[in-house]
């Protein structure tokens, strides 16, 4: 399968007045053409600030891409100048963000907001990118487009925000996607919605989309891989089956525990992860999850675990996967 | 919309109605008259002058006559420059200040604007700390002083300009920058505050997303929403301005309506005063109600009528 986009060893710091805040230290993931891949994780995790890198949206200063690739279509982005990043945001990776209230410009028809990105990036003249813009909202499924095209933003309802924002994310044909909780802020029924919309409009553009989401209930039915963060690394990838019926890390195992789940079994009682993540700014040396984990071994406090294979699918970074460790837990 | 204009209009005139009530009365309650200072007038002189001015009525009389004349724009006549009208007064001098006053305008709002903007850019680098002594010299030191320094420099020392009297355009330099300091160092600092909120906004996040340049974000997508505050204070602005016009006017003898203004309180000039303060009034209270239907067009989800949205 052929990976678009292969994240490798990214550390990225924010230089605050605190100190170096090592929001992320080291993750590593890779997505396929056409695949969805979701990212979870307790909220601070590094989920958002990932994202962003990818897009080098994160102002430097005060952050800063300490270490690592990002491989896009064999590219690496971070080696790219602003003005060369200018070229692949939108046309190549578009992002939805999770507010829609708030990430449209007020002041800008919905449909200027759309045809900016097709004027910039197809060269489109006003007419030809109008066109295209009433398209692309009969696409996300908004009634109207004709007369929806010339209003603002506080004309729409959220749910039709955040479709217009799928529009103006898609208006290129991007070959990867970004949505960063893109329904969090919508109410049920519209995240359903929304949802569908995205799944629909995947299976028709074949986009690769990287969803960050905090429902794990949308992970199992948008998706076909996970990727699990904790502290700002990545420490479980599989597929979805994989975390769902066989997750390894114990922090896998307690995010699972501690949403309540329709397909096993209801008897089983909710239980939160107790303790909070540790201090980005003096982030452990150890694994992160030392001080909430169970089964947390001494080995646990002064070496960091790395990630593993458990299967061909499936990686975790625990050492509790190690083969000595494994032998203790058999025995 | 209609009907919202027309309330407007209604309320405008009833505080029209309350400013110069308060004004007449508080006027008429300070010691002295208009003939005061001219001590050596006979007392039937000074009699039957005040009889031809109507100040001998009783108070409440003169105050109805006044209102009455005031709705035909019959301002009176002057007390002090025996040969002509309020109106007069008003006509001569408001061109030179409206004049001054416009130009002073445009360079507060495209200097604070520009300065705001740089600012708010190269926020925490020198060009941000830059622009923003020059905005806090401009908001502190009074309008006198800055008026006294232009004058020696740009007039006295360098020759550049003229400096006073009210002539020719170069003679226009000197007051209208003086004159705008004050709003153009507001506007600075508003618009710099702005800018920052703004560009700390998720939409920006999103332009960026979409691959434009710094520029096109700025430009369409940062100014245009950090200027809506900017244009409420564009009532202020013209309130500031036109007090500020006392002072300079003064200082660089021009002939404007801010000085006859001055001169009629220190002469006790009752029609003066009170026709300069309807005059004023008037100017402000349009100003509001010209700001309100201006932010309207600018910021889409602002609507004059109580109607709503369809
Ligand atoms: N501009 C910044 N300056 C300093 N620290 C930052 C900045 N942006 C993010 N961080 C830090 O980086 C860490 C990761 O933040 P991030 O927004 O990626 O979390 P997240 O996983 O997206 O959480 P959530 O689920 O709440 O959205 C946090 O500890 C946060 O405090
Ligand atoms: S490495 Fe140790 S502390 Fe970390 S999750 Fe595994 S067992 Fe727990
Ligand atoms: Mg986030």
């Amino acid at each position: 399968m052929e990976r678009i986009l292969e994240v490798k060893d990214l550390h990225v710091s924010f230089h605050t007045y605190a100190g170096e805040v090592k929001a992320v230290r080291g993750v590593n993931f890779h997505v396929n053409r056409g695949e969805a891949v979701a990212i979870v994780g307790e909220s601070g995790c590094g989920k958002s600030v990932t994202a962003q890198s990818l897009m080098k949206l994160i102002p430097t200063p005060p952050g800063e891409f300490k270490k690592g690739q990002i491989l896009f279509n064999g590219e690496d982005l971070i080696k790219k100048s602003n003005k060369e990043m200018e070229a692949i945001r939108g046309k190549d990776i578009g992002m939805i963000f999770q507010d829609p209230m708030t990430s449209l410009n007020p002041t800008m028809t919905i449909g200027n907001q759309i045809m900016e990105g097709l004027i910039k990036h197809q060269g489109m003249s006003k007419a030809a990118a109008r066109e295209r813009a009433i398209e692309l909202l009969t696409m996300v499924g908004i009634p109207q487009p004709e007369r929806r095209v010339t209003q603002y933003p506080h004309e729409f309802s959220g749910g039709m925000r955040q479709r217009a924002m799928i529009a103006i994310s898609l208006a290129c044909s991007p070959k990867l996607l970004i949505a960063d909780e893109p329904t969090t802020a919508l109410d049920v029924t519209i995240q359903a919605q929304i949802l569908d919309l995205m799944k629909d409009l995947q299976k028709k553009t074949g986009t690769s989309i990287i969803l960050i989401t905090h429902d794990l209930g949308v992970v199992a039915e948008m998706c076909d891989r996970v990727i699990v963060m904790y502290a700002g690394k990545v420490i479980e990838t599989g597929t979805v089956d994989d975390i769902f019926y066989n997750p390894q890390h114990p922090y896998t195992k307690g995010l699972l525990r501690s949403v309540p789940r329709l397909d096993l079994n209801r008897d089983e009682p909710l239980t939160p992860i107790f303790g909070t993540p540790p201090d980005l700014l003096k982030p452990p040396v150890g694994c992160g999850f030392t001080a909430r984990c169970d089964s947390a071994m001494r080995v646990c406090q002064q070496y960091d675990p790395e990630l593993t294979d458990v299967s061909s699918t499936q990686r975790s970074a625990c050492w509790l996967q190690h083969p000595l460790a494994q032998e203790r837990v058999g025995s | 919309m209609i009907r919202y204009l027309g309330k407007r209009i209604l309320f405008m005139i009833i505080s029209l109605f309350l400013i110069i009530t308060v004004t007449f009365f508080l006027m008429h309650s300070i010691p002295g008259g208009p003939f005061t200072s001219e001590k050596n007038v006979p007392d039937e002189i000074k009699k039957s002058l005040e009889a031809y001015y109507g100040i001998d009525k009783p108070i409440g009389e003169q105050y109805v006559d006044y209102l009455k004349r005031v709705i035909t724009w019959d301002l009176g006549p002057s007390f002090s420059e025996k040969s002509s009208t309020v109106n007069d007064v008003i006509n001569r001098g408001f061109p030179v200040s409206a004049h001054l006053g416009l130009q002073a305008i445009a360079i507060a709002i495209t200097g604070g604007i520009t300065l705001g903007v740089i600012a708010a850019l190269r926020h925490n680098k020198w060009q941000d700390y830059s622009a923003m002594v020059i905005a806090v010299l401009g908001l502190s030191v009074p309008s006198f002083i800055l008026a006294a320094f232009y004058q020696y420099f740009f007039a006295i020392k360098w020759g550049l300009f003229p400096i006073a009297k009210w002539e020719t355009f170069e003679h226009t330099v000197l007051p209208s920058f003086a004159l705008s300091a004050l709003p153009m160092a507001f506007i600075a600092r508003l618009t710099r505050s702005n800018m920052i909120e703004v560009l700390a906004q998720d939409y920006i996040k999103t332009a960026k997303a979409k691959g434009l340049n710094t520029i096109v974000i700025t430009v369409k997508h940062a100014v245009r929403n950090a200027l809506l505050p900017v244009i409420t204070y564009l009532g202020p602005l013209t309130a500031g301005i036109l007090t500020g016009t006392f002072v300079i006017e003064r200082i660089f003898g021009v002939p404007g309506l801010g000085r006859e203004f001055v001169l009629s309180i220190t002469n006790r000039d009752y029609t003066v005063i009170m026709g300069t303060t309807v005059f004023y009034s008037i100017i402000l209270i349009v100003m509001v109600l010209l700001v309100d239907i201006a932010y309207t067009i600018v910021d889409p989800r602002i609507k004059l009528s109580d109607a709503g949205k369809e």
